[in-house]
């Protein structure tokens, strides 16, 4: 039995006619969020995979320098030593690496193919507005892929502490050398804050995909990648400038320098001391980025709003 | 107050002129079948009334402007376009779990209590069901819906024949109550004629008939003329003839039963019939055509 059926009997009618309307605001989100993952399983599993991935490479190495007491733990350089940390850092870096390209992959796909296997008549028959639909979409790279990267990142490095310390009792090095590492803890808090402002920062790159999913009949990357690079070239022989180019390049990496100080957060005792949230609060670049965004994503729930299969 | 009015109802695609001013009443507790040839305008008047496209003229639905109000119309209107049209990737589970999370008006218990009387299994993805079996899936969802209004756009479309009349009895029998309407368009014409109790033959975004089935009835008639009597037939002006095995079969419009029954066999004519004669002859491709 439905749940609301079992209550609604009870209640005044005024109330009854004001519980569907309450839950219409919030649940057709929630649940619309949820048809993305079942449709999208690669979103939750990939940023997994990548962090089970480099957990085994951590071991193997950790195996193969176990033979050698007193070296330093190192991932992917062993030729070079390299502050303990740093295998750390390199772990975060290739999982918010991957949480990246699955965003943008999830994006270029999720307004085309409903178009393509025609589901979005079957879509558009629910009461689910295009507004909810494309902001549950958008959701996604926004806002579950920042907190999944942020929670694999914290497990694969609890995975690699504890094989640190497994490899290390067994090889009989001391944990000298652990005792001066950087707190995970406050580590952990400026790399969630890191999600979180790349996220943000890169939400008109993720609304503009959306956008070109939307529009494109097929081939949605190209759509969204090929007037990017004919503007710059167009600028480029027709002015000998580069400012599109420069205003790209600042759009994909710009956050780094807005959100933290010229310091890598993994590399100094205190991480949380690198985080620059006011400068980034007073950076036009998040604020410009952000209404971009809003702008792209209304485009998108306009096409929505006319398109039928293809 | 009418569920659906419509009036001057206009549409144009490119250079294409899908609806030509098309008007259209539907009171509510009726059935009405919407049948035209391919290209007619059909999914066109139906895609305007669920608010999936704009539309010139004005157009009513419930009380609501579609194009403007579509999220708050689809809390009443259900809609099950050809079954190829639900997501392959979903499971059955996935589908009720969806849809009673988006939708106010939704039973799932009446849902499962369907889908308990045919094979599909809770567990099973859409894309491992056969098309009879999508087409239940559908209809399950659409049924446990309380909605004032179901819009079936070809919806058996590619079934075979058992599958096609479970979903007529299952939606007369479990579905269809006085206070609810329900429009649809097939191309299997004669399976209907008992299941709609109106009628509406569209063609070249126009409407070229419209009536109840029981003016339907009492209206036309089909008579199988005696030979002999071919010519004194003739002269009553039938709407459209054609031959089968030798013999002329003459379908009249309000033409006295008792006058044709003298000339030979009479029958209420097949929805089928009258559409060959009144929309095949427009169209230039009916038997027969050009007498």
């Amino acid at each position: 039995m439905n749940p609301q059926s079992d209550v609604l009997p009870e209640l005044p009618l005024e109330q009854q006619a004001g519980v569907p309307a309450a839950m219409a605001r919030t649940r057709p989100f929630y649940w619309s969020v949820r048809r993305e993952l079942w449709e999208n399983r690669f979103v939750l599993v990939a940023p997994v995979v990548v962090g089970a991935v480099v957990l085994t490479a951590f071991l193997v190495n950790a195996i193969h320098l176990a033979g050698r007491p007193g070296a330093p733990l190192q991932l992917l350089i062993p030729s070079q030593p390299t502050p303990i940390e740093q295998p750390y850092a390199i772990a975060a870096v290739l999982i918010v690496l991957g949480g990246l390209l699955v965003g943008a992959f999830y994006c270029v796909e999720a307004l085309h193919r409903e178009r393509v296997d025609r589901s979005i008549v079957f879509w558009k028959s629910l009461p689910v507005s295009d507004v909810t639909t494309v902001l549950s979409k958008a959701a996604i790279p926004l806002l579950v892929l920042p907190l999944l990267m942020a929670a694999v990142i914290v497990v694969t490095h609890l995975g690699m502490l504890l094989l640190n310390l497994l490899v290390r009792l067994a090889s009989g090095a001391g944990l000298v050398a652990l005792r001066t590492q950087t707190p995970l803890f406050e580590l952990w808090v400026a790399l969630l804050y890191g999600v979180v402002v790349l996220a943000l920062w890169h939400a008109p790159i993720y609304a503009w995909l959306l956008l070109a999913s939307g529009w494109a009949r097929r081939a949605a990357f190209l759509w969204a990648s090929l007037p990017l690079i004919a503007i710059c070239i167009l600028e480029k022989i027709a002015f000998n400038t580069s400012y599109f180019a420069s205003f790209l390049q600042y759009r994909f990496s710009g956050w780094w320098a807005a959100a933290f100080r010229y310091q890598r957060p993994c590399c100094v005792p205190h991480p949380l001391s690198t985080l620059t949230p006011g400068a980034l609060l007073g950076a036009p670049g998040l604020w410009i980025g952000l209404a971009i965004a809003a702008i792209f994503l209304a485009g998108a729930v306009r096409l929505r709003r006319c398109s039928g299969p293809i | 107050m009418a569920c659906i009015e419509a009036r001057g109802l206009r549409k144009v695609y490119g250079a294409t002129l899908a609806l030509d001013g098309v008007d259209l009443c539907v009171e509510p507790g009726r059935i009405l079948g919407l049948i035209g040839p391919n290209g007619a305008g059909k999914t066109t008047v139906l895609n305007a009334i669920l608010g999936l496209i704009p539309c010139e003229g004005e157009l009513k639905v419930l009380g609501r402007n579609p194009w403007a109000e579509r999220e708050q119309l689809t809390r009443d209107v259900a809609f099950i376009a050809d079954v190829a049209a639900m997501p392959r990737w979903l499971r059955v589970s996935q589908a009720l779990e969806y849809v009673a999370g988006v939708h106010p008006r939704f039973e799932r218990a009446k849902a499962e209590a369907f889908l308990r009387k045919t094979w599909i299994r809770p567990a099973s993805k859409i894309r491992d069901l056969s098309k009879g079996m999508v087409a239940q899936l559908h209809l399950a969802l659409v049924m446990a819906v309380d909605a004032k209004l179901l819009v079936l756009d070809e919806p058996t479309l590619g079934l075979d024949i058992l599958y096609r009349k479970q979903f007529y009895d299952s939606l007369l029998n479990d579905y269809f109550d006085r206070s609810r309407t329900i429009i649809l368009t097939t191309h299997e014409v004669a399976e209907i004629q008992h299941v709609i109790t109106d009628i509406m033959f569209i063609s070249a975004g126009r409407i070229v008939l419209r009536c109840s089935m029981e003016e339907f009835d009492s209206r036309y008639l089909e008579l199988n003329v005696n030979p002999q009597q071919l010519a004194a037939a003739r002269t009553l002006c039938p709407i459209h003839e054609r031959q089968i095995f030798g013999r002329s079969i003459l379908l009249f419009d309000g033409v006295d039963r008792d006058r044709l029954a003298a000339l030979g066999e009479t029958r209420i004519p097949g929805i089928a019939d009258l559409f060959v004669a009144i929309v095949g002859q427009a169209d230039g491709r009916a038997q027969g055509a050009g007498r």
